[in-house]
């Protein structure tokens, strides 16, 4: 199992998320999580900020240029 | 075609074949399913509510001309979101003539946000956020998030984008920008550790005293 330091283990928690790392390090990120509530507190607020990124406010096309879009996809058959 | 609420889109093989026919319904659903994020990854790269218009306009233009041509070795998705990234990069590359933004830019570790969330050893952890239960709070965060990206380096910010605000996978933002897993995952964990450094320094600044 690989061993973390907090600077460490900042730096790979993406990867970590992504699955992206070996299984001695993510070994390690799990057993430095589990004993340091530092790390664990910036791991959770990691994953908060993901989720709180995924939550942006609506977005919507102006509806001039949706129904121009519209007509452009019907104009097309007739060429 | 039946209606597509939630966003379910039929698989892309039904979906070419319907727009390849001329379907209205179906082109209706992909606008509407797409749109809103489309108009997210424009502006990553335009300043302008227009611009972020206009480039989603014509990369739509360009779906309904390509349709015909369009060979599956990529997802619908990722085809149009490659149309789109390309036309949001030529608008930008002509605003920037006129609006020098993007000279400041690096991808470098930048500036004092990356600093600041160094966890040195945690001689004080910091304090548990909040869950954004109220819709005050949330529309706060939100607004802080939204500034937040506007000051990422571009690339950084395109890739959060795609990521975790609009849900791409990382294969699919691999695909749609050309780069490397590697490059991604680094350009997303410099852009997160940033944003949560800015959500950090919120929350400690709105704390209640004890």
């Amino acid at each position: 199992m690989k061993r973390f330091t907090c600077d460490e283990l900042a730096e790979v928690i993406t990867a970590y998320l992504e699955d992206a790392l070996d299984r001695p390090a993510r070994d390690g990120v799990r057993a430095h999580l589990a004993c340091c509530e530092g790390c664990e507190r910036y791991f959770e607020q990691f994953r908060a900020t993901i989720g709180a990124l995924g939550d942006p406010p609506p977005e919507e096309l102006p509806a001039d240029v949706r129904s121009r879009l519209m007509s452009a996809f019907r104009e097309r058959r007739r060429l | 075609m039946g209606s597509f609420a939630g966003g379910g889109l039929p698989p892309d093989d039904v979906v070419v074949t319907a727009l390849r026919a001329g379907d209205e319904a179906m082109f209706a659903a992909l606008l509407d399913t797409w749109s809103g994020g489309m108009l997210r990854v424009a502006r990553s790269y335009v300043s302008t509510d227009h611009s972020a218009e206009e480039v989603v306009q014509d990369t739509w233009l360009a779906v309904i001309g390509g349709i015909d041509a369009f060979e599956s070795r990529s997802s619908v998705k990722t085809w149009i979101y490659r149309i789109l990234v390309n036309t949001a990069k030529k608008r930008n590359a002509r605003e920037s003539r006129t609006l020098p933004w993007s000279s400041f830019e690096q991808d470098g570790a930048t500036d004092k946000g990356l600093d600041a969330v160094l966890p040195g050893g945690w001689k004080e952890p910091s304090a548990a956020w909040p869950t954004p239960e109220s819709e005050a709070l949330a529309a706060e965060v939100r607004g802080l998030i939204a500034e937040g990206l506007a000051r990422l380096p571009s690339r950084q910010r395109i890739v959060i984008t795609l990521r975790d605000v609009e849900g791409c996978t990382s294969e699919e933002v691999c695909e749609i920008l050309e780069i490397s897993p590697a490059n991604q995952r680094v350009l997303l964990h410099r852009a997160r550790t940033a944003v949560r450094g800015w959500l950090a320094d919120y929350f400690e600044s709105v704390k209640q005293p004890e």
